[in-house]
C-alpha cells in the first residue's frame, strides 16, 4: 500500500447526550452526557488482523461505529491507509464492517446480499454474480445462491454476512463480536475458519470481542480497550 | 361444566343480532333484489355516463393514493426516526385531520383554496391527501420506527449511498406496509362522498355521489342499485388482492422491540427534520386554519357576524332560506344522544356475547364489523328503499337516523370493548368458582366489570361519528331534520358570503367537538385504529 497502517484511530472521544427523560407534559429535561470513548487510540498495520477485547459496555461497538461513520466523534480522527476519513460518509470509506446480528437484507436472495457491495461500486451484473459465488464458496455455501437469508440457520447466516462484507472488498473490516450467540462447537469452528479466510484474504481487519480464547484464535495480536 | 348458561347467551346476543337483521342484511338484500334484475343491468350498463363515472371514481381514486403516499413518506421517515420538539404537535395534527368529518374536510378545503381551484378534481384530490396523510404517516411510520437502523448502516459499509440505502434497502423493506396504506387510501377515496358533494362540480362524481343522485334526485332507484351492488363487488376485489399481495410479500424482519427514534446529529439531519417536519405541519393545518379564519371573513372586512347570526334562520326579515343552523346543532346533538346509547348497549351486550361464545361469537363478530366493510351510502340507500312501505314505513320517523349512526358506530364499541375483555385472565374466574360461585355469578363479578372503561372510549367515537356522519343521514334525513353535516354541504352550496360564512363557522363548530372527542378517546386508549367519520 503507501507505507501507512491501515487504519489509524487517533485520540477519539465520544459521548452520548444521556436518554432524555420523558416529563409529564411530553418536554424533554437535559440530562448531560455519558462519556462512552475518552481520547481513544489504536493502530492496525496493512493486512494486520487485530482483537480489540474489553469488556461489556466498554465502548468497544461504538468504536467500530465512529471508525465506519455511523457515529460522529466529539474529537479525534480515523485514518484509513494514511488518509483522514473523517468527513466521509460511511458509503465512501472504504470501511466493511459484519454487524453483530448479520443485518442481513431479508428481501433479497443469499446471492444478491453477498452481490450487493460490488453492485454498489457499479461492477456488472456477471462479474458480482461470479463474485459473490465465489465468496460463497470460500465460506462453505455453495449452492445457497436462490436461499432467501431468513431460512438460514444461525452458522449459515454468520457466513453470508461475512461473504458479503469481504465480496465488497473494503479497505478495513470491522467485526463486532461475529461469533456471539452461536453455540460452543459451531462458535469454534467458525472461529477457526474466519482466522484462515481474513489472512488468506490479506484484510486489514479489526475485530471486537470479549472473549480472549477467540481473539487468540482470530488475531495477530490483541489489545484491551481499557489500556488504549 | 363452568360455563355460562345458554340462556344468558342468548339473552345477550339476541338484540344484537337481531338489529344487524333488520337494519344491516334486510336493506343490503333488497338493495340486490332491486339491482339484479335485467333492464335495470342494461339500462344502467348500457348508458355512457355510467361509464364516465365509474372512469372518473377509479382515476381520482389512484391518482389521490399515489399523491398521498408520495407525500407522506417522508413525514413518516421523519416521524419514525426522529425525536424533535414540534413532533407530538405534528403527530396530533395529522390526526386530527383524519378523523374529521368528511363535509369538514371538504369544507376546509373550499376555505383554503381560491375560488379558481374552488370545485374542481384537484381540490378533491387535494383534499384526500390532507386527509389520508396520517394514513400513510401511522401505518409506514409503525413499521419504519421498528425496523432495525443497523441495516442502513450495513448497507452503507458496503457503499451504497443514502439514495441507494433508501431506495434499496428501506423502501423495499416498508413495501408491505406501504401497500397496505396505499389500500386503505385506495378504499378511502374510491368511496368518496362527503368531500365531493362539497367541493366536487358536476362532472366530478364517483359512484358513491352518483348513487346518491340517481336514488333522490332522479329517482332512479334501480340505477342506483346496480351502481351500489358493483361498488361493493369491486371493493371486495380490491381488498382480497390486497390481503394476497400483503402476504406475497410479507418478509420475516426482525423489528426492534422499542423504536428506534433519536433527535437528529448532524447540522444536514436537523435541516432535513426541519423541512420535511414543517411543511407537512403547513400542508395539514392550513385548511383548518383556513375554515376559522373564513368563518369571520365577510367582503366587507372581518366580522363576527356569521357566528352571532346563526341562530338566525331569516336572512332578510321574512326571508327564510330553510336551512336553521341552530336547528342542525339541536338535531345531531339529539341524534348523536340517541346513537350513542344504542350503539353502548347494543355494543356492550354483542361484546360480552362475542367473548363469552366461542365459536358462534366469532361469527356475531364478524356480522357486526360488516357495516364498517360497507359504504355508508350503500347503508343510508338500503335503508331508505326497504323501509318505505306498510308495516316498516319507517322514513319518516325521526328514530332511523340515529339507528343508521348506531349501526355505522358499534363496530368501533365492540372493537374496543371485546380487546379489554378478551384480555381478562380467565383463570379469575376459575378462582371465583372455587371459592363458590356459580358461572355467571362468577363471570359477573370477573369479566363485566371491565366493561366500562372501554365503553367510555367506544361512547365517545360513537358521538364522534354519529355527529360526523354524511353518507347515510344525507338519505335518511328528512326536511327540518337536518344534522350540522347535512347543513353544512347546504349552507356551502349556496351563493352568498353570509351563508357561506355559516357554513364555515358550522364546520369550525363540528370540526372542534370531532377533534376534542377524539383527544378524550386517545387520552383513554390509544393508539386509536380506524376513521371516526365515514
Amino acid at each position: 500500500m503507501n507505507g501507512h497502517p491501515g487504519l489509524d484511530v487517533e485520540n477519539v472521544s465520544v459521548s452520548f447526550a444521556a436518554a432524555p427523560a420523558q416529563a409529564a407534559g411530553g418536554a424533554e429535561r437535559p440530562t448531560g452526557r455519558n462519556l462512552v470513548l475518552d481520547g481513544v487510540s489504536l493502530s492496525v498495520e496493512s493486512g494486520e488482523v487485530v482483537a480489540l477485547l474489553g469488556p461489556s459496555g466498554s465502548g468497544k461497538s461504538t468504536l467500530l461505529q465512529v471508525i465506519a461513520g455511523i457515529v460522529a466523534p466529539d474529537s479525534g480522527r480515523v485514518l484509513v491507509h494514511g488518509v483522514d476519513v473523517g468527513n466521509r460518509p460511511t458509503h465512501l470509506r472504504g470501511v466493511g464492517m459484519v454487524f453483530q446480528d448479520n443485518q442481513l437484507f431479508p428481501h433479497m436472495s443469499v446471492l444478491d446480499n453477498v452481490a450487493f457491495g460490488p453492485k454498489m461500486a457499479g461492477v456488472g451484473r456477471s462479474e458480482r454474480t461470479e463474485r459473490a459465488e465465489t465468496w460463497l464458496r470460500r465460506v462453505g455455501l455453495s449452492g445457497f445462491e436462490e436461499r432467501g437469508v431468513t431460512d438460514l440457520s444461525g452458522g449459515e447466516a454468520k457466513r453470508v454476512a461475512l461473504a458479503r462484507t469481504l465480496a465488497a472488498e473494503p479497505a478495513v473490516v470491522l467485526l463486532d463480536e461475529p461469533l456471539t450467540g452461536l453455540d460452543r462447537e459451531l462458535h469454534d469452528r467458525l472461529a477457526a475458519e474466519l482466522g484462515t479466510l481474513l489472512h488468506d484474504a490479506k484484510v486489514t481487519a479489526l475485530l471486537v470481542t470479549h472473549d480472549h480464547d477467540e481473539a487468540a484464535m482470530i488475531a495477530d495480536r490483541t489489545a484491551q480497550l481499557a489500556d488504549l | 361444566m363452568n360455563r355460562l348458561p345458554r340462556w344468558l347467551l342468548l339473552a345477550l346476543a339476541i338484540a344484537p343480532a337481531l338489529g344487524l337483521l333488520v337494519f344491516y342484511a334486510w336493506p343490503l338484500a333488497t338493495l340486490v333484489v332491486e339491482a339484479v334484475t335485467a333492464t335495470a343491468i342494461a339500462d344502467t350498463l348500457g348508458r355512457a355516463s355510467t361509464w364516465k363515472v365509474i372512469w372518473f371514481t377509479g382515476w381520482q381514486a389512484v391518482v389521490s393514493t399515489l399523491a398521498t403516499i408520495v407525500v407522506g413518506l417522508a413525514p413518516a421517515y421523519v416521524l419514525a426516526r426522529y425525536e424533535f420538539r414540534w413532533r407530538a404537535v405534528l403527530v396530533g395534527v395529522l390526526t386530527a385531520m383524519f378523523v374529521l368529518p368528511t363535509v369538514v374536510m371538504g369544507a376546509a378545503f373550499l376555505a383554503l383554496l381560491p375560488d379558481s381551484l374552488d370545485r374542481t378534481v384537484w381540490a378533491v384530490i387535494g383534499a384526500h391527501v390532507v386527509f389520508n396523510l396520517a394514513v400513510v404517516v401511522r401505518v409506514v411510520g409503525s413499521l419504519w420506527e421498528h425496523l432495525p437502523t443497523d441495516m442502513e448502516a450495513a448497507a452503507a459499509t458496503l457503499g451504497a449511498s443514502r439514495w441507494k440505502v433508501a431506495t434499496q434497502i428501506s423502501l423495499p423493506l416498508v413495501r408491505p406496509a406501504v401497500t397496505a396504506a396505499a389500500t386503505i387510501v385506495f378504499l378511502f377515496t374510491f368511496t368518496s362522498y362527503g368531500v365531493i358533494r362539497v367541493l366536487g362540480a358536476p362532472g366530478t362524481r364517483t359512484i358513491e355521489v352518483e348513487v346518491w343522485r340517481r336514488a333522490t334526485q332522479l329517482g332512479d332507484i334501480g340505477g342506483a342499485a346496480v351502481l351500489a351492488l358493483l361498488q361493493l363487488v369491486a371493493l371486495i376485489a380490491i381488498v382480497s388482492w390486497s390481503t394476497v399481495a400483503q402476504r406475497r410479500h410479507a418478509q420475516a424482519i426482525g423489528l426492534l422491540p422499542t423504536s428506534g427514534r433519536r433527535r437528529p446529529r448532524t447540522a444536514g439531519e436537523r435541516r432535513f427534520v426541519a423541512l420535511v417536519a414543517g411543511a407537512a405541519l403547513v400542508v395539514a393545518a392550513a385548511p383548518l386554519a383556513a375554515l376559522v379564519v373564513r368563518s369571520f371573513s365577510t367582503p366587507t372586512g372581518w366580522s363576527a357576524a356569521a357566528w352571532s347570526d346563526l341562530g338566525k334562520a331569516e336572512i332578510r326579515p321574512g326571508i327564510r332560506i330553510g336551512i336553521d343552523p341552530v336547528d342542525a346543532i339541536v338535531n345531531s346533538l339529539t341524534n348523536a344522544a340517541w346513537a350513542t346509547s344504542l350503539a353502548v348497549v347494543i355494543g356492550a351486550l354483542a361484546s360480552l356475547a362475542i367473548v363469552a361464545a366461542g365459536r358462534a361469537g366469532r361469527a356475531l363478530d364478524g356480522g357486526l364489523m360488516l357495516p364498517l366493510a360497507t359504504s355508508a351510502v350503500t347503508i343510508g340507500f338500503g335503508m331508505l328503499i326497504t323501509f318505505d312501505t306498510a308495516p316498516v314505513d319507517w322514513r319518516a320517523s325521526w328514530w332511523l337516523v340515529p339507528v343508521g349512526h348506531a349501526l355505522i358506530a358499534v363496530p368501533f364499541v365492540v372493537r374496543t370493548c371485546v380487546g379489554v375483555l378478551r384480555s381478562v385472565d380467565p383463570a379469575m374466574g376459575m378462582a371465583a368458582a372455587t371459592l363458590g360461585a356459580s358461572p355467571v355469578r362468577a363471570w359477573r363479578s370477573t369479566v363485566v366489570p371491565y366493561l366500562w372503561r372501554p365503553l367510555v372510549v367506544g361512547a365517545a367515537l360513537a358521538t364522534a361519528i354519529s355527529l360526523g356522519e354524511f353518507g347515510a343521514t344525507s338519505f335518511l334525513s328528512r326536511s327540518g331534520g337536518e344534522t350540522m353535516p347535512i347543513a353544512i354541504e347546504q349552507l356551502l352550496g349556496r351563493t352568498g358570503s353570509i351563508l357561506q360564512a355559516q357554513g364555515f363557522a358550522l364546520a369550525t363548530l363540528l370540526a372542534t367537538t370531532t377533534v376534542i372527542l377524539v383527544v378524550i378517546v386517545e387520552r383513554l386508549q390509544s393508539p386509536l385504529t380506524g376513521r371516526v367519520d365515514r
